[in-house]
């Protein structure tokens, strides 16, 4: 016989375990098998993973390359930096649960902002080209802040509005304004410095492969700072207020500037993916940075998962690769992804891979923890009770 | 693109042109009220919803542009062109509200299914806000992809409803057919949905929900169907609305044209306090004509979007709940 706090503890387990996971998804499997990997053997399949992931241009896989109007490496950089601003998207929509649908507002920023300080056809004193990369995150920092702090006071649904707006607004003064050159454009924009033994830049816009590596190695030194700042208190407030905003403020949760600081690192890796961008394609105009981008990239964050940050960059470079890898897709892009987002979002809403609840991940490796060192009666009384209880 | 050249040669940014807008100040005020009249119809859509369900239906500006192509259609096999008809008044009346019927069962059609596809599937699961705004979004998506495969990136022909004449002359400044027709027939429709909602059973069962929805369906009010009608009033309204702006911008009919319409119609319902019939016609006629100073101000008609994207960053940073600020829950009947 067990006791009754023993049966309130299993049961309270075992309507953990279903809390964490409401449905199986495909990848569901694989999640609870890298549970049980010991650290060093995560670290070992995450090298393992990252160095296929570097090698991925030279390789050019048989099935996996691009269509040959499209240059592979290429598509790799391409997919590369989507990853990122969808790893950026995802710390916004995903962790603080704040609706950014003007996501390509501030990847345009960010490719304006490289080509106004480093185009030979802007006005603007010349800078070298990785510094355009933090001044670019700076400046949709403030535009983040700028929009921010009127709307993330009121309810989401503002938030959504007004970044929605923001994205399109920033287009049409790309067209408006003579100094940014609407259809015309920036040319010559710049690229981090280096020249191969023939003389040519390493970083030239027709080679993808350096481009790939630069943004790769970007995005992993940020998922590792993402991946801390989520088990900081500022990620478990974003998480408490994705759950619930109010029950969260009354808690002393500041969730106003919490829900600032995501939006503000979102914008600045918005920024930075459009920097990357724009020195990529060595060109900047108003016409890659339509609202309607802005949905690819959302539609990249929900497919992977709201919340999971590895979802989020295969997300990314799914949304880039699928219309390169079938160009006769490319023109039904924006329908197909359209219909993923509303089918996932009514069916399936936690996306492909799913949000991994770290905190209640660590509580259950705490009770287990707990269970291998007390045994005996509290061991035995989970299967019993989760006997009655199905 | 060469005086695109020369300007950005200047390296130029902003030019205010004072001058223009003292010279122009009637017609534009005249103009602005028209486009003005169209956000608020649009705006009701959004701030019945809102009221209703406490939810932005991005995707009411899909409904707007569906009801914008059923009118297009419906003219086009009628025989209307680009230039005006050669038909009698009584005879382009008839035709036009043929058109209007049209375009309102469109867009209450789209509006219909949007509901039952969409946002009752997500009601019923409980599902949290962030999935029924990206539901909405995503909805707003499709709908406008649909109409790009289908009728791919150009607008439809224009289509001109009838030669456009001055009424009358008030102090100088002529005022057209168009505007005269579409304001008054705007705030007719207004009135009527201030009307609806303040005295009909409908209109009790919607405050009724609006305010608390558990309570209302526990008093009999059938919280399903009055979420139903909402999104069909707000679709037959839109319909009206995209009759209006076919006859203002007669080649309006694109996939992509309800997307900005939208966010200003959005703007207009803010600006008035959402959720607020009244405030909806007030923000709109309001946003209508400083969008259009603006434009004349900053001399490019693309300004004027910019204009309406500040006035709703201004207005939720000063005063969130809008000019009038009462919701739906609080009108009395």
């Amino acid at each position: 016989m067990t006791s009754p706090i023993e049966d309130a503890a299993a049961t309270q387990s075992h309507l953990d375990e279903q809390s964490e996971r409401p449905k199986r998804g495909p990848f569901d499997g694989l999640a609870r098998r890298w549970d049980h990997l010991e650290r060093w053997q995560q670290w070992g399949v995450l090298a393992l993973v990252a160095a296929l992931v570097y090698l991925l241009p030279v390789l050019n896989p048989p099935l996996i390359t691009s269509e040959p109007s499209n240059d592979f490496p290429i598509t790799c950089a391409n997919m590369a930096i989507y990853a990122l601003a969808a790893l950026g998207l995802n710390a916004v929509v995903g962790q603080a649960g704040l609706l950014d649908l003007g996501y390509i507002g501030f990847f345009a920023v960010g490719a304006y902002v490289t080509a106004l300080w480093t185009s030979t056809d802007s006005t603007f004193v010349k800078i070298p080209y990785l510094w355009t990369l933090p001044l670019a995150m700076i400046v949709t920092v403030f535009f983040g802040i700028i929009l921010g702090l009127p709307t993330l006071r009121l309810r989401g649904d503002y938030l959504a509005i007004v970044t929605l707006g923001f994205g399109e607004i920033i287009r049409l003064l790309a067209t408006i304004i003579p100094a940014l050159r609407g259809q015309v454009g920036f040319q010559n924009v710049g690229a981090p410095p280096g020249t191969k033994s023939d003389g040519n830049p390493v970083f030239a816009n027709s080679s993808g492969t350096p481009w790939y590596w630069l943004t790769v190695t970007i995005i992993i030194l940020l998922m590792v700072l993402l991946g801390n700042i989520e088990r900081s208190r500022a990620g478990r407030a974003w998480i408490a207020i994705r759950e619930d905003e109010d029950a969260a403020e009354i808690m002393g949760v500041p969730t106003f500037k919490f829900k600032l600081w995501a939006f503000a690192i979102g914008a600045a890796l918005g920024g930075l993916s459009g920097a990357l961008f724009g020195g990529l394609n060595g060109f900047v105009n108003n016409q890659k940075f339509d609202v309607q981008t802005s949905m690819l990239f959302l539609a990249a964050v929900v497919l992977g998962g709201a919340g999971n940050k590895f979802g989020a960059v295969i997300g990314g470079a799914l949304v880039a690769y699928l219309p390169l890898r079938f160009t006769g897709l490319a023109e039904y892009k924006f329908l197909i992804f359209g219909v993923i987002l509303v089918v996932l979002m009514i069916f399936r809403p936690q996306g492909l891979f799913g949000a991994r609840n770290h905190l209640l991940t660590y509580a259950s490796r705490a009770r287990r923890w707990l269970g291998e060192k007390t045994s005996g009666s509290g061991a035995t009384a989970v299967p019993a009770t989760e006997e009655s209880s199905s | 693109m060469h005086t695109l050249l020369a300007a950005a040669a200047d390296d130029q940014w902003i030019t205010l042109d004072w001058a223009s807008l003292g010279s122009t100040f009637w017609p534009s005020t005249f103009d602005g009220l028209t486009f003005g009249a169209i956000y608020a119809l649009v705006a009701l859509g959004y701030t019945l919803v809102y009221g209703v369900l406490n939810l932005m239906n991005f995707a009411h500006s899909e409904v707007f542009i569906t009801g914008a192509y059923a009118v297009v259609f419906t003219l086009t096999s009628l025989g209307f062109g680009a230039s005006p008809p050669n038909l009698s008044g009584p005879e382009i009346v008839l035709n036009l509200i043929l058109a209007g019927l049209a375009g309102m069962a469109a867009a209450a059609l789209v509006a219909f299914l949007l509901e039952r596809i969409a946002y009752r599937p997500l009601r019923r699961r409980n599902a949290p806000r962030l999935v029924f705004l990206i539901t909405a979004i995503g909805m707003s998506f499709v709908i406008q992809n649909l109409f790009f495969v289908w009728r791919g990136a150009t607008a439809e022909p224009s289509v001109t409803m009838f030669q456009n004449k001055a009424v009358f002359d008030l102090g100088g400044n002529l005022i057209y057919m168009d505007t005269l027709i579409i304001v008054i027939a705007a705030i007719v429709m207004m009135v009527g949905v201030d009307q609806l909602i303040r005295r009909t059973r409908l209109g009790r069962g919607i405050r009724a929900v609006a305010q608390d929805p558990d309570t209302a369906t526990l008093m009999g009010v059938n919280r399903e169907r009055i979420i139903i009608s909402t999104f069909v009033i707000g679709g037959v309204l839109a319909g009206a609305a995209a009759l209006f702006y076919i006859m203002k911008v007669p080649s309006g009919a694109i996939y992509n044209g309800g997307f900005i319409l939208g966010i200003k119609a959005f703007t207009a319902a803010v600006l008035g306090g959402i959720g607020n019939v009244r405030g909806a016609l007030l923000g709109g006629l309001l946003l209508g004509v400083i969008g259009n100073y603006g434009q004349v101000l900053l001399g490019n008609g693309q300004w004027t979007d910019v204009v309406s994207f500040i006035v709703l960053v201004l207005v939720l940073m000063v005063r969130p709940e809008g000019i009038l600020g009462s919701n739906l829950a609080k009108v009395r009947a």
